[in-house]
């Protein structure tokens, strides 16, 4: 998963190489190169794109078994809208609280591992993969032990009380930010990690030399180098977020419900595609937004 | 040994270069190019960075196709022959040594790629040679930068190439290893024999180790010679700037009198003797070099036949083996003279009032652009550009 | 006081202590649990301690079959996506063509688009071909969200390697074919293994994708998603922790033969001066 790293990050390429001799076989040859892959990917990515957001304009009173008609039903998408909103707004807001979460974990284990960790570095990298080495259900499973109702962590925080007696976290939206968290922990680590270890430590000495106290040699040097990390890391975090309902559904009740619950039911359960497909579509074009806006506020459109 | 046309056994020949050019979209990085290079020489391309030297390189090396032109070696055109067809190696600015495999296979490479068994023998010889007998079976990431150099050079030579291309070889280098390498390379190719194009922006290098070196600027060859003769009489103002540092004055040529060139400049006449003036009328460089350029503090103690301008001092550098003065001109010009530390005769105070005297026969008249001013070299101890 | 000052210090790296634990705890509790005799079939708590999981790993024979399923998907997938990344690699490193930023884009886009979006979308292209859905519509959707992961990992060590290696394999005699044989491949290779290795485990975990596309076919992750509603055998935690440690075991190994590597090398790599100025 480390490959996730280098995606947005532009990296700085070395000098171009020299231009090749030109010839009729060379000049084809790139094609011929790229061809199977791309054709792969228009045929299995591109494609079912436009057949979904086909989908999502089929006539709504149509079913698998009598065929849908494209009838262009635009309505489709403020009738899904209004029908689930609920969970539509619950999966930014606990992919929202979960980053916010995250960010406040990951930048200082990102920072310990790259400026702090000496000859331990790799070591403590290999830890914030390991999760990843092992099925991401049976770890999402692995947490309904742990925050059990008979389990040592309820019971501890009611000991102390910051449970009530009765107070439970599993099936608590508690639970699943928490799920969402740390599923996606590493997506945002591993970026920061990379930016963060390029950061040359005699920058912040030379900070320090230069009348800035540590709170201010962070804000004013490490945090505005470490952005396309952090930027690459939160985007890698929110969009798998935002789309995962599979936390929701085994750590939350259907209180806790997301939008990815929903498709899943539309699609798999109900069979209603138009309303599935629109319920995606959304989905997609909210994340695109919610990203875009990001990126601009951030300042740096080139990581996409 | 293979049917291939490579080998001691085989017949070299001069290297030639006829009309070769080479364009990448509208820049033109070699135009022209023209060059005879003996079969035995040392020859060196110096040149800044971007002034087509590499490129020249690499249409030899077969690396780079010509946009036209031809590269023949004695009578044959290698031109269109692919890298692997050419009895031509080269030694890779950096190296380019592989790193997954041992000093060993890197020498034997070229020799198992044609069809050679039994490359022991001559891989030991190779490393002999390079003076790494001991590290055969070491990667070349334990080596340091000069014992990678020296495998580059085992693995290229191994191979009895016709010509050897060295592309800036000693580049990575720190300044000691490097004059050590300078005179190691030097040896080598005085024990090998082959051929060498080095292609360099080290001026000093390149006099160091070339019989004959060829300046280059912008895809072209300002000159070229032996490095002596490039030196005491450049033929332009860039190679009298690139090789070594030069005063140029501005200065207006009338034609030759007799065995001797006289020109005006700034209102003072002065002459050059006719076999060092490349033109002799019109707009003309009246220069002369730094140490040849000498200070006394009046008129009357100019030795006779000298010719002089007179000024002030207004700068005075300390360098050990010598001393580097500027010296303003009633003009404004800034003339630059290098006194040897020899002890004879002291130090020049700076704001003295000096007279600069040179023998007429050091000097030499360039061609100029007109309009052009004054072209002195400050105290710049490296020419403009020589850094890369 | 030197008790503020050491917390000054050290806070940091207690805070990443803290997170390293969150994000390894739950290993611990599928390795735990991998030898736990539950008490029901739907219970998750740790009841006695037993080997049977793990001499007995099939007992329940869906799980393995499901096991073995996605094995074999996932090798498939692997095959075909490193096979077609590494020629997209190869091109885009290599060749200068038009077109470039479009096939970046085409790239680029699977890795930020969500699952389920690619999930449902191929879902609806399948359903309107008509085409049944199984264990070959799963292959196809693993090779397509792999193949992006497998160029953006090949280019990377592609783009790392010195293009003047190829050439110097050329001045040296090798033809176009032994120099790609003798030097530019084993040089890439670490780099292809590490995509297919990358593509494997995402094959083998996906879920959200697969669900989608899998028709009847159960992989493990589709096995472990059903089993939830009706009770998690343990035997689940046993193929969770042996994948840990296979995953591990590779790590280490890696690692061991890199020290090696670094072993033979020159006596002390010098210290870089950003370490050795660090302040204790």
């Amino acid at each position: 998963m480390t490959a996730l790293a280098h995606v947005p990050t532009p990296t700085g390429q070395p000098a171009a190489p020299p231009p090749l001799p030109r010839g009729g076989r060379r000049r084809l040859l790139p094609y011929l190169l790229l061809l199977p892959g791309a054709a792969w990917l228009l045929l299995f990515f591109a494609v079912p794109l436009f057949q979904l957001a086909a989908a999502s304009l089929y006539d709504p009173s149509g079913s698998l078994s009598t065929g849908y008609a494209l009838t262009w039903a635009f309505g489709n998408y403020p009738d899904a809208l209004q029908a689930y909103w609920p969970q539509f707004g619950r999966s930014f807001l606990y992919a929202g609280i979960a980053l916010v979460l995250a960010v406040l974990m990951g930048y200082p284990l990102a920072y310990a591992i790259a400026q702090k960790a000496g000859r331990w570095k790799s070591l403590l990298l290999v830890c914030v993969v390991a999760p990843m080495f092992t099925s991401f259900l049976v770890r999402t499973l692995a947490w309904k032990t742990i925050l059990s109702d008979n389990g040592w962590l309820v019971g501890l925080l009611r000991d102390v009380h910051l449970l009530g007696p009765d107070g439970r976290l599993l099936a608590t939206p508690v639970a699943v930010v928490l799920g969402l968290t740390y599923n996606f922990l590493p997506f945002l680590v591993l970026p920061l990690y990379a930016s963060l270890e390029r950061l040359d430590y005699r920058l912040l000495e030379a900070a320090g030399d230069l009348y800035a106290s540590p709170v201010q040699t962070f804000r004013r040097v490490t945090l505005p180098l470490s952005m396309p990390g952090l930027i690459a890391g939160t985007l890698l975090f929110f969009i798998p977020a935002t789309g995962d309902y599979i936390n929701a559904e085994l750590l939350g009740t259907p209180n806790e419900y997301m939008v990815g619950n929903v498709i899943d039911s539309a699609f798999l359960v109900r069979l209603d595609y138009p309303q599935g497909a629109a319920l995606s579509f959304l989905l997609m074009a909210a994340i695109l937004a919610v990203v875009f806006v990001y990126l601009r506020r951030a300042g740096t459109e080139e990581v996409l | 040994m293979s049917a291939k046309t490579t080998g001691h056994d085989t017949p070299a020949g001069d290297l030639r270069l006829v009309n070769l050019t080479k364009r990448f979209g509208i820049f033109t990085a070699v135009d022209d190019l023209g060059l005879t290079i003996p079969q035995g020489s040392f020859f060196a391309l110096l040149g800044a960075s971007g002034c087509g030297k590499t490129t020249t390189l690499r249409m030899i090396a077969g690396l780079e196709q010509p946009t036209s032109g031809q590269v023949l070696l004695g009578d044959r055109d290698i031109a269109r022959l692919r890298p692997y067809k050419r009895p031509v190696n080269t030694v890779f600015q950096s190296y380019a040594l592989f790193p997954h495999l041992n000093i060993f296979d890197n020498v034997a490479f070229g020799l198992r790629r044609r069809g050679i068994r039994s490359v022991d023998d001559e891989v030991m010889r190779m490393l002999a040679l390079v003076q790494l007998d001991d590290f055969g079976h070491r990667r070349p990431a334990q080596l340091s930068g000069g014992q990678q150099q020296r495998v580059a050079l085992a693995r290229a030579l191994i191979n009895r190439p016709q010509v050897l291309l060295l592309d800036e070889p000693l580049g990575a280098l720190d300044l000691k290893l490097r004059r050590q390498m300078q005179i190691e390379l030097k040896r080598i190719q005085t024990e090998v024999g082959i051929t060498f194009v080095h292609v360099t922006h080290d001026q000093e290098e390149a006099m160091t180790m070339a019989d004959t070196v060829a300046v280059m600027n912008a895809g072209k060859i300002e000159q070229l010679g032996a490095p002596a003769d490039i030196y005491e009489y450049p033929a332009t103002a860039f190679v009298a700037n690139f090789l070594g540092q030069s005063n140029l004055l501005a200065a207006e040529a009338a034609g030759p009198a007799g065995s001797d060139v006289p020109v005006t400049a700034h209102g003072a006449r002065y002459s050059v003797p006719a076999v060092r003036a490349r033109v002799a009328t019109g707009p003309v460089y009246l220069g002369v070099r730094p140490e040849k350029l000498h200070l006394v503090d009046a008129a009357d103690r100019v030795p006779a036949g000298h010719q002089y301008v007179t000024g002030a001092v207004t700068d005075a550098s300390y360098v050990g083996v010598s001393t580097q003065y500027l010296v303003r001109t009633e003009w404004g010009s800034e003339l630059s003279a290098f006194a040897a530390n020899s002890g004879l005769g002291g130090r020049v105070p700076v704001g003295a009032s000096v007279v600069a005297h040179w023998d007429p026969r050091h000097a030499f008249l360039l061609p100029r652009q007109p309009g052009a001013d004054d072209s002195t070299a400050g105290l710049l101890d490296e020419p403009v550009g020589a850094s890369s | 006081m030197r008790l503020t000052r050491w917390l000054a210090d050290h806070w940091v790296m207690g805070v990443a202590l803290l997170v390293l634990g969150y994000l390894t705890l739950p290993i611990a509790v599928v390795a735990a649990l991998s030898f736990n005799r539950p008490s029901s079939r739907l219970s998750y708590d740790f009841n006695e301690f037993t080997l049977d999981n793990w001499q007995r790993p099939c007992a329940t024979s869906d799980m393995c079959d499901a096991v073995v399923r996605s094995v074999q998907i996932g090798f498939i997938a692997t095959v075909v996506a490193t096979v077609l990344g590494t020629l997209m690699a190869f091109a885009l490193v290599r060749h200068r063509f038009t077109g470039r930023s479009g096939i970046n884009l085409l790239i680029f886009l699977p890795m930020a688009t969500p699952e389920l979006v690619m999930g449902t979308s191929l879902l609806a292209l399948f359903v309107s071909a008509g085409v049944p859905q199984g264990f070959w519509t799963v292959v196809i959707a693993h090779v397509m969200f792999c193949v992006s992961f497998v160029v953006v990992t090949v280019k990377a060590r592609l783009a790392g390697m010195d293009r003047r290696l190829e050439e110097a394999a050329a001045d040296l005699y090798a033809s176009p074919w032994q120099a790609f044989r003798l030097v530019t491949l084993p040089l890439v290779l670490p780099g292809i293994v590490a995509a297919a290795l990358l593509a494997f485990s995402l094959s083998f975990d996906d879920f959200i994708i697969t669900n989608f596309n899998a028709g009847t076919t159960i992989t493990f992750p589709m096995y472990v998603w059903g089993a939830a509603q009706r009770g998690i055998p343990p035997q689940v935690n046993v193929i969770g922790t042996a994948m840990f440690a296979i995953a591990l075991l590779l790590v280490g190994l890696s690692s061991l033969r890199g020290r090696r590597t670094r072993r033979v090398g020159l006596p002390a790599a010098p210290a870089t001066g950003r370490r050795a100025k660090s302040p204790s």
